[in-house]
């Protein structure tokens, strides 16, 4: 169950082996969190953050194969977990895929790959997380969304519309579970430095997987819709999200 | 029957669940029967702060059709209540007659199963006890039917039903022993003391001198004031007592007729929004309310309701902690560990979440109810926004120093404690659990709070599985 200040004692993670869903874990495990399901798609790689959770005082850790494309196996993959660790009280939507932007535009298929895995799958999974919610009564879902999903940008628009996708998604699944007992978080950090932008030039206002982890678990204490990390962007996005469109494209150039 | 979104008076972490309101004690039976795989727990007027009487994605069943007070014997101040039933509704049916109820909470409205859930204790804990020690017997409804529990005939039930928050049975029924009051008034002794130790020197000096005692503590004052505060001692009022006007016993101006009292509201609006009360504002009037304190012994008479229950002068005062509630923590330490309260009240400050009302009383001689809260030391209860920053680390810290001092927290009011803790804290809880076994094999009787805190022994449904002496002997008992 949660406490007071949101604080979960059994967590489900879709995306096991993120950086940022890692963190989050790190400070709920030091919190109320005993069980730990980890999802994902490197069976190796989940093993080896079920480690360092159990090395945090987990006690229970589930690692489970998902493949986020096979999106007609997830209904029945939420329901075995929910039905042998009764009680989740958070499930954190942490997969996704940033893909080459000049990759994705040669290749419609690969583009078509990565709206699968970020849009898509979160949609089936988020149903399926929800129904769950829905009879238990209680528990909070948080998905990790992006600024790029508030005005699509020409250096990264494929990745932008998918996350536009999936944040507009959650929004209205957490409208929708309101009176169930069950809630919803997006949340909308800026560039964030991790494996997935490795490489890359960082944006203005770029934070690190251990600054959006606080920023969720103070989300769960308040019980936040929208969690902006930093939280200064959503002020930065409310003007740019109005600029016309010349303007914000020289800004974009930059 | 609907889903229904569920919270504490606290109002943090709601939950949903089937509402059931069963007429009478026959249909509370039918529905514990027909109870889900989530189980089903009792609900009454919802003022447990937490997340006791919620039942996430099961039943809860509500108390509030089963009214109802009645002389048991009338000669001897037995008086027969239903569980709905609120302790105001008693105290009113009471007080014309001459009687009252020995043992109060800080609201008249509570029902008389939740006060027995909660083993309520008031501000005569040392001289009166718990609420358990004036209940001759109980009526609990199980799935199989309905039994009458008395000490004498099934001790360990009785006593595991006082603090065991509803687990081990809905209270339906429970014959009370009264106490006679001459008067509906309560003849009162305050003064202020400038920091923490003369509040409490002088509350000790004054111990079993007269039958209530409490201290309002001013949590936002530190340095050499912290812990400064206003005490409080009352006796009941005799009619010597009463101004010469209110002595006659003349129907409108009976001195046993409790004197209307005005109530302000606090709008619905107000606990929809985001700001709760605001910081400065909780100092001012903390100020405010010490600085106008009598510096010495001042005598006074007050009318017993407004001494008793000072909550209840503003009615959905839950509601000024805004959306995210509030978190209500009360604790108690035994007497040799007195500094614990002090570290307390400077932690809270430290960490910037000094309490918005704290208070402190005393508890005497425990009674036997395993998980019933109160034990020989000193208890302060604070209240905080719940969504302070900060607030969960400091609480889970004082958690483990109220733990090491062989104290513990009051489970009517816990929202967050850390459940590693419970058996610590209350080192009698094999022996509850042993009762809840064997009259709730099946773990039908569930709540928020039994998950949360794994009071049952198993992670699952709250119910049926094991934990504590008995599985250590016989590890395989253990079926989740």
């Amino acid at each position: 169950m949660n406490d007071a200040h949101g604080s979960p004692q059994t967590v489900v993670v879709f995306g096991g082996t993120s950086e940022i869903a890692h963190a989050v874990l790190a400070r709920l495990a030091a919190r109320r969190t005993r069980t730990v399901v980890l999802a994902g798609r490197h069976p190796t790689a989940l093993d080896a953050v079920a480690d360092e959770l159990r090395a945090m005082g987990v006690t229970t850790v589930d690692t489970v194969p998902f493949e986020a494309a096979a999106t007609e196996e997830h209904a029945s993959l939420v329901d075995d977990v929910f039905a042998r660790h009764r009680d989740v009280d958070l499930v954190l939507i942490a997969f996704g895929q940033l893909g080459d932007q000049a990759v994705l535009e040669r290749d419609p298929a690969a583009a078509a790959r990565l709206a699968t895995v970020n849009y898509v799958a979160a949609v089936s999974v988020g149903l399926a997380v929800a129904a769950r919610l829905r009879d238990q009564g209680h528990g909070n879902l948080v998905a990790l969304s992006s600024v790029a999903a508030e005005r699509p940008r020409r250096s990264n628009f494929v990745y932008g519309s998918t996350k536009a996708g999936m944040d507009a998604f959650f929004r209205g699944l957490g409208d929708a579970l309101r009176g169930s007992g069950a809630r919803v978080t997006v949340v909308r950090p800026g560039f964030v430095r991790t494996r997935m932008t490795a490489g890359l030039p960082a944006a203005p206002f770029a934070t690190t997987p251990e600054a959006v982890a606080d920023a969720v678990v103070r989300g769960l204490e308040t019980g936040a819709e929208t969690v902006w990390v930093p939280p200064v962007l959503r002020w930065v996005m409310a003007v740019l999200r109005h600029l016309p469109g010349p303007v914000f494209r020289r800004l974009g150039d930059r | 029957m609907a889903r229904e979104l569920l919270a504490g008076w606290g109002r943090t972490a709601p939950s949903a669940a089937d509402v059931r309101r069963p007429a009478g004690v026959d249909e509370v039976v039918a529905e514990l029967a027909a109870a889900p795989a989530r189980g089903a727990i009792a609900r009454g007027l919802a003022r447990s702060y937490g997340d006791a009487a919620q039942n996430a994605g099961g039943d809860v069943i509500s108390t509030l059709g089963l009214g109802g007070v009645s002389w048991a014997d009338k000669a001897a101040g037995l008086v027969r209540a239903a569980g709905g039933a609120s302790l105001d509704e008693v105290q009113r049916f009471l007080l014309p007659c001459g009687w009252a109820l020995p043992v109060v909470p800080g609201t008249r409205h509570v029902t008389v199963g939740g006060a027995v859930a909660a083993d309520v204790h008031g501000k005569n804990h040392g001289r009166d006890g718990s609420f358990a020690r004036h209940v001759a017997d109980l009526r609990l409804a199980m799935p199989t039917g309905v039994t009458t529990v008395t000490p004498v005939g099934d001790p360990d039930l009785f006593w595991a039903t006082f603090g065991g928050m509803g687990l081990t049975g809905a209270v339906v029924e429970a014959t009370l022993r009264a106490a006679r009051v001459e008067t509906a008034h309560v003849r009162v002794v305050a003064r202020r003391a400038g920091e923490l130790d003369a509040v409490m020197a002088a509350m000790a000096a004054k111990d079993g001198r007269h039958r209530y005692a409490v201290a309002w503590l001013d949590a936002t004052a530190g340095g050499r004031s912290t812990g400064r505060g206003v005490i409080t001692w009352g006796d009941p009022a005799c009619l010597a007592d009463l101004p010469r006007a209110r002595r006659r016993a003349s129907p409108s101006r009976s001195p046993l007729v409790v004197p209307p009292r005005r109530t302000v509201t606090v709008p619905a609006w107000a606990g929809a929004a985001g700001c709760a009360l605001p910081g400065a504002g909780v100092v001012a009037l903390n100020r405010l309310r010490y600085g106008r304190a009598p510096a010495t012994d001042t005598i006074g008479v007050e009318p017993l309701d407004r001494f008793l229950f000072p909550l209840d002068a503003v009615a959905g005062w839950n509601r000024l902690y805004g959306r995210a509630g509030f978190v209500q923590h009360q604790f108690v330490v035994p007497y040799r560990s007195a500094e614990v309260i002090r570290m307390a009240l400077e932690r809270f400050r430290a960490a910037g979440c000094p309490p918005a009302l704290a208070v402190l009383k005393r508890l005497g001689t425990a009674d036997p109810g395993p998980l019933s809260f109160p034990m020989p030391g000193w208890t302060l209860a604070v209240d905080f926004p719940a969504a302070r920053p900060g607030l969960a680390a400091v609480l889970d810290d004082l958690d483990e120093l109220v733990a090491g001092a062989g104290g513990r927290v009051y489970l009517a009011k816990d929202a967050r404690l850390r459940p590693e803790l419970l058996p610590v804290m209350y080192p009698n809880l094999d022996r509850w659990r042993a009762v809840k076994r064997r009259v709730d094999p099946d773990g039908i009787l569930t709540s928020d709070l039994a998950r949360r805190l794994r009071l049952a022994g198993s992670p699952g449904n709250g119910g049926g599985a094991s934990a504590g002496a008995a599985v250590a002997a016989a590890p395989a008992a253990g079926a989740g």
